[in-house]
């Protein structure tokens, strides 16, 4: 019987795309001159790394108190900021409430390209700009934030229920009024739910933010990873580990008891 | 109920404590730098994209170190997603009948090996390769290992499992049941979870040559370094351009698979 | 030939599903098991095949203790019972193909199925069945490209693929309108006129009880409250036995057949005014 009368009908265009996908791998592997053997010979320096990440230092733990705390200011103050701004952004790109398309899209298209540098960029072009320091890490995770929760934001508004508005627009209200009443209570809920999303999101975040010098833990990381303290480095990740389970936590009981 | 209501203010009034104690502890020392002058320079220079750096032929021009950033990200996500396979089958709970242990053991694992951030696996793999992007495809190869396979076991556990049932009822052995009614359910949203990782692994990849693991990386902070604004706009504007294609075509890929 | 000795099931949290049932069903009857919801008719039903297992007393099927059976074993006794769900339980994104011959992996081992080896006359089985469901031309379809009717009939063809001579089927046409339900229930007396095998269907439409089946089985908190000809199935003694809840399902039935028809003659007017 006909190979194409079986269950293996799409046997040849399977295989075909299996090797062409293994080809473009192999071909990717020359472009960054991939040296497995390399992996195998300096093992040894794997394992040394291992042996320092097995053992934290659990003695540094009382330096690490303050950059915590700062960590922890630094998020909730940038993604409080993120959110506030990127509430009114949302609503100027919805068509809902601004009727001039041309607005929307403008206002679409700058949120889209802030989404797209990654934060740990975004952190080392405002440390070239403002410098080293906290505020400059609360400014990163503001403006990272802004991007992330606008689309949130925006993408909600799409679902509501168009009844309200309508009923509004009926006795004549402004595109204002029709925001804050008939808009706002409908996405209010989810916009809670983000913020807490977002705060968790930028915990984790800000280990590396501190890495180019955004403030906070990450500034640590940084420096015991130049003197190659790896016991020092494995207690700063359990540490953020800690703090993004703690968060987690919290922003659970509050989804469900608060929101 | 009161003391609910109660419990909520009480959190209320904490959150507007922290938060406003948060705003007056930070260091507002920088906002020095937000000078007109400077800025005004840094605006200035920030739309006047150093097109010179495009392409140039030297191997080490933007058009080059894109692609090779892309190609860390291809590379890494490919060894990540068959890396993470063994992974997957020992952490699906469906895989173990009784011996939960195995795959709750397994989870805290790959939990544990997708928080570290890929930066970190990159300065690993620097010191065991040597820096360039073989380091960097690695660090990412890695860190896809622990995202995939809590991912996709979690979806092997929440397939259908009617069809499975029927499989097991005309006499199959488990590795047919797995083979015919539980992998194929599961090979279209493994694959998109795939694709939406590789868009993730291409941004990663941008700032990965910030530890020498190769790509754009190293440019745009040298760049940022000598404030030589005109190139880190051209190379932000490649980033925004490459990553805004990639999650252009990868998107239209996802929504075919599913 | 099945029988049950004194089998009893009681569940984890202390409910009992099964008490004390023995039974006994002969080769080529055609049976409807009915009662309310929770009496215990799935769990026998799934009794048969160890889909369930049973917590005391023993299945025997053709001379063989299912319930003792290891796993080698159970798999060779499970190829000769074909089971139809009520919610089709096909993998949506196969094939049509692939779904039904999927009824044959009984027989081969771990090896031949990795590499997809099914046997000619396997392929020809999927053929013979897909046509005697009258499905034909959907060997290459996409499964869940279908109607709930033709998802249902290919589950029909998957057992039929597996030759066996018990067929159970769990509700299978509660999830479709009465129409196709018909055409469901009349290709189970055809398997069971045509190909002699033995059916035994739960189903809580008492009218289609009546219709099909050769005997009636009754249920009620997990034992056998009525067994004897679907002509001793009378509204009489059904009362006698649930109380008006039995026919409960009827009236709604008969309500949306009527609806259904209703709806269909307005389509037709419509499109003949046009």
């Amino acid at each position: 019987m006909k190979r194409k009368d079986t269950i293996h009908d799409h046997l040849f265009k399977q295989i075909g795309s299996s090797l062409l996908l293994i080809l473009l791998f192999l071909a990717a592997g020359q472009v960054i001159n991939a040296d497995w053997t390399e992996v195998v010979e300096n093992r040894k320096q794997a394992a040394f790394f291992l042996e320092g990440f097995l053992q934290p230092e659990w003695s540094y733990i009382d330096r690490l108190l303050e950059p915590m705390i700062e960590t922890i200011s630094m998020s909730i103050s940038g993604t409080f900021l993120g959110v506030i701004t990127a509430v009114p952004a949302a609503f100027l790109g919805t068509n809902l409430v601004t009727r001039n398309p041309v607005i929307t899209f403008i206002f679409r298209t700058f949120f889209s390209l802030i989404r797209t540098i990654p934060n740990l960029l975004l952190a080392a072009l405002f440390v070239a700009i403002i410098g080293i320091g906290e505020l400059t890490g609360v400014l990163t995770i503001a403006v990272f934030t802004f991007g992330m929760v606008s689309q949130l934001i925006f993408a909600s508004i799409e679902t509501i229920d168009i009844g309200p508005l309508e009923a509004d627009n009926s006795i004549g209200a402004t595109r204002f009024q029709i925001a804050v009443n008939a808009v706002w209570p409908q996405v209010a809920h989810s916009v809670y739910a983000y913020a807490l999303y977002s705060f968790e999101v930028n915990i984790r975040a800000s280990a590396v933010l501190g890495y180019v010098g955004a403030g906070g833990i990450g500034v640590m990381l940084n420096t015991a990873l130049s003197f190659m303290q790896f016991g020092r480095v494995s207690l700063i990740i359990l540490i953020i580990l800690f703090l993004v389970f703690l968060t987690s936590l919290i922003s659970e009981y509050i989804r469900r008891e608060v929101i | 109920m009161p003391i609910k209501k109660f419990i909520n203010y009480g959190l209320l009034g904490l959150l507007i404590i922290t938060l406003v104690y948060s705003f007056i502890n930070l260091d507002y020392s920088n906002l020095i730098n937000l000078q007109f002058n400077n800025l005004w320079h840094i605006f200035t220079g920030l739309l006047q994209p150093d097109l010179s750096y495009v392409y140039d032929g030297t191997g080490e021009d933007l058009v080059h170190l894109m692609f090779q950033t892309v190609v860390i990200a291809f590379y890494g996500t490919f060894i990540g997603s068959v890396l993470s396979i063994p992974f997957i089958l020992l952490s699906a709970k469906s895989t173990w009948g009784r011996f939960q242990i195995f795959p709750l053991a397994m989870r805290g694992l790959l939990n544990l090996m997708r928080s570290v951030p890929a930066l970190i696996y990159a300065i690993l793999f620097v010191r065991v390769v040597g820096p360039g992007p073989f380091a960097g495809a690695l660090a990412l190869g890695v860190q896809l290992v622990g995202m995939l396979g809590k991912l996709v076991s979690e979806e092997l556990d929440c397939v259908d499992e009617t069809p499975i049932e029927a499989i097991h009822a005309v006499g199959a052995s488990n590795v047919q049941v797995f083979q015919y009614s539980r992998l194929p359910q599961v090979l279209p949203i493994a694959a998109s979870h795939i694709l939406n990782h590789f868009e993730i692994n291409v941004r990663s990849a941008t700032t990965l040559g910030l530890v020498g693991a190769g790509g754009i990386g190293a440019p745009i902070i040298f760049a940022l370094q000598q404030r030589n604004w005109p190139r880190v706009s051209v190379i932000l504007l490649a980033i925004i351009l490459v990553v805004v294609v990639i999650d252009f075509v990868s998107s239209r890929i996802r929504q075919k698979l599913l | 030939m099945i029988e049950l000795k004194n089998v009893s099931k009681t569940f984890p949290n202390g409910v009992v599903g099964l008490n004390n049932i023995n039974l006994t069903i002969e080769q080529g009857e055609f049976i409807c098991i009915i009662g309310l919801s929770g009496a215990g008719k799935s769990t026998l039903l799934r009794s048969l095949n160890r889909l369930n297992d049973v917590s005391e007393g023993e299945i025997i099927i053709n001379g063989e203790s299912i319930t003792h059976a290891n796993s080698k074993e159970l798999r060779r006794m499970r190829r000769n019972i074909g089971m139809i769900f009520q919610q089709f339980n096909l993998v949506r994104k196969n094939t049509v193909q692939r779904n039904v011959i999927s009824g044959r992996l009984g027989y081969y081992n771990n090896w031949q199925t990795l590499l997809g080896l099914f046997s000619k006359e396997d392929y020809q089985r999927t053929e013979d069945a897909l046509e005697k469901v009258g499905l034909s031309d959907k060997l290459k379809v996409r499964s869940d490209s279908l109607s709930g009717g033709q998802q249902q009939r290919v589950s029909i063809a998957r057992t039929i693929v597996q030759e066996a001579d018990i067929i159970l089927a769990d509700e299978p046409v509660s999830a479709l309108d009465p129409v196709t339900s018909e055409t469901v229930m009349n290709d189970f007396k055809r398997l069971n006129e045509e190909l002699k095998k033995t059916i035994i269907i739960n189903i809580h439409s008492v009218e289609l009880a009546r219709r099909y089946a050769s005997r009636i089985i009754g249920m009620r908190h997990g034992e056998i409250v009525f067994d004897g000809l679907a002509s001793e199935a009378t509204d009489q003694k059904l009362n006698e036995i649930y109380g008006k809840a039995i026919f409960e399902n009827e009236i709604q039935d008969s309500r949306e057949a009527l609806e259904a028809e209703i709806e269909h003659r307005l389509q037709q007017d419509v499109s003949t005014e046009l």
